[in-house]
């Protein structure tokens, strides 16, 4: 078993070491909306990013950072102003072909998915990925049962009209739609959103699952930091069309000043540290989760000097 | 204290499909809400909260029993219109509730249609605007605004009427955490400092934790009901009906199961941390 930020790590060193290429890389990408209008905004601006297979990201940042913008060039559904976006060291963009292939490739979710639900049954809606796929029709039925048994939606749903479904229901039915085409990078815009609790934590732990089966990469943007600190290997904010940060969890935490100063913050159980230490009480290490926390405070409890 | 807010046995379901039978959304629900207070409606999807919601400006109907705002029965349609006018009501998404295209226009909207000379409509979309910090934005084109923003604007709107009660459903559920800490800020000072009832629907905790007093629904009832602290203190209980406790809490929780002996309505950072600091 490796630590999150230990994965981090060695992705970071593999990286120098140049063992690993990135599974998916952008190189100086710019998008401009409104070219030649005088509306014209650059969202995203000249950036420099690379994800390696198998990690675990969370892209955060405020409204209108440029993340989501961002995130559409990776799978090809926006084409840059400027700059590249390589697949496993090849541009994205360089033939028709290789388009078509890397959206199924990287199967990108979107906010609200369950909106974009629109077959008679879930199964079709399911199936419509893996038919754009033009794969058999046992393949198909083989992806759609798998997916939907993936998360966790049972065989009697799947001749339901997917309107009839919860909210939590609807929302795996869209994911499972795009888990049917065995993306190797899943790119998910704020999967949890408007969810009840529970409901989060069956999208989230699915979202594990797929991550820990089979190396796959997992890119999750997300508003909450909570979810980011305790999912991401290595977390990427953006600010103003810029990546602002790009770093573990607890590095990226530690500079919580600055992440309010765009718009952002930290969990909760850091704010609760932060202000233990501003009480005289120096915890050790970086606190995110409840579970640092808990260890950290049960050590200087009984431990005495060395906590 | 005086309720602004009654109902008595209310029930309510949807129009079921052809063959099946219409399952109940709202089971009896009884539930006074003092003018004044800020209370806080959880529960998962699907337990009837938005329902609830609904009854209370007359959007929907009781099927059974009855919702009283004021006094006045939501059931006489004599009286929909002032009932609305006490109780303004805020959605999710703010692109759904802006209308206009210069923001003190949108503002202006409500009291427009209620009829009121140009004078006192200025003076209400200032003030409105003000209250939730926008009013530098007056003649900005709503569209252009971050999604927070917008939300403030449709805030405003909903304060232009001067209502008695705004019901917020999920206010928050679409904004960044910035979006999210404005609007949350907004809803607070409404309720300190201008003695507007809040009614605050919300999937997160600890936004929850600034109420007076929590409602938790499941299955169409209510299944507690009672300050953040009694209810948030009960972790098993919250967890058993889906729901999260904020992690304030979970730390103090976990650190009682590890020997500490800490109160688990330290719900606050502020209030958590001194806790904690104490008993070490």
């Amino acid at each position: 078993m490796r630590t999150s930020s230990a994965a981090a790590e060695m992705y970071h060193f593999d990286k120098g070491m140049n063992q690993l290429t990135p599974i998916i890389q952008t190189e100086k990408l710019t998008h401009k909306y409104g070219v030649g209008t005088p509306f014209e905004t650059t969202a995203v601006h000249d950036i420099d990013f690379s994800v390696y297979a198998g990690e675990f990201l969370a892209v955060v940042g405020h409204t209108g950072s440029g993340k989501s913008t961002f995130i559409q060039h990776l799978n090809g559904l926006l084409k840059p102003t400027s700059g590249r976006i390589l697949f496993r060291g090849e541009d994205i963009h360089a033939a028709k072909e290789t388009i078509r292939d890397i959206r199924f490739r990287v199967g990108l979710v979107f906010q609200y998915p369950e909106y974009q639900l629109f077959e008679e049954t879930v199964y079709k809606d399911i199936a419509f990925g893996p038919k754009n796929q033009k794969l058999s029709d046992a393949e198909i039925d083989d992806r759609v049962r798998e997916a939907a048994a993936f998360v966790d939606i049972p065989d009697e749903l799947l001749e339901r009209s997917p309107f009839e479904l919860s909210g939590g229901q609807k929302r795996r039915v869209a994911i499972a739609g795009v888990l049917a085409m065995r993306p190797d990078v899943l790119i998910l815009d704020e999967p949890t959103a408007g969810l009840d609790p529970a409901g989060c934590d069956a999208i989230m732990d699915r979202i594990r699952a797929y991550h820990q089966s089979g190396g796959h990469t997992v890119i999750m943007v997300t508003h909450s930091m909570e979810d980011a600190a305790r999912n991401a290997d290595r977390m990427v904010v953006f600010s103003r069309g810029t990546i602002a940060m790009d770093d573990t969890p607890d590095r990226v935490f530690a500079r919580d000043e600055e992440l309010v100063k765009i718009g952002l913050g930290v969990p909760e159980i850091t704010r609760v540290a932060i202000r233990l230490r501003e009480l005289g009480i120096p915890l050790r290490g970086p606190i995110y989760t409840v579970e640092q926390a808990v260890r950290a405070l049960c050590a200087r409890k009984g431990g005495g000097a060395d906590a | 204290m005086e309720s602004i807010i009654r109902t008595e046995k209310l029930t309510y379901s949807y129009a079921a499909a052809e063959g099946e039978a219409s399952a109940p959304v709202l089971r009896g629900i009884d539930l006074e809400i003092e003018k004044g207070t800020f209370v806080a409606i959880l529960g998962r999807n699907g337990c009837g909260k938005s329902t609830l919601a609904k009854q209370f400006n007359a959007i929907l109907l009781p099927e059974g029993g009855r919702v009283l705002v004021s006094g006045m029965d939501t059931l006489d349609e004599a009286l929909v219109l002032e009932i609305r006018r006490r109780i303004g009501m805020v959605f999710q998404n703010p692109d759904n509730q802006i209308v206009a295209s210069v923001v003190e226009e949108d503002v202006a909207f409500a009291p427009e249609n209620l009829g009121f000379p140009p004078a006192e409509i200025r003076a209400r979309v200032d003030e409105a605007l003000r209250m939730v910090g926008m009013y530098e934005f007056r003649e900005h084109a709503p569209h252009l605004l971050s999604g927070g923003q917008k939300q403030r604007i449709a805030i405003a709107g909903v304060l232009a009427m001067r209502p008695t009660c705004v019901v917020f459903d999920e206010p928050t559920a679409m904004l960044d955490p910035q979006g999210r800490a404005d609007v949350i800020h907004i809803i607070r000072e409404m309720r300190e400092e201008y003695g507007v009832t809040v009614v605050l629907i919300t999937h997160h905790m600890n936004e929850a934790v600034y109420a007076d007093r929590i409602v938790v629904m499941s299955e169409g009832g209510i299944a507690m009901d009672g300050t953040p602290g009694e209810v948030f203190g009960q972790v098993e209980a919250i967890r058993a009906l889906g729901m999260d406790v904020p992690e304030t809490t979970e730390l103090l929780y976990e650190l009682n199961k590890a020997g500490f002996d800490l109160p688990l309505d330290a719900l606050t950072v502020e209030a958590c941390a001194q806790a904690i600091s104490r008993a070490l």
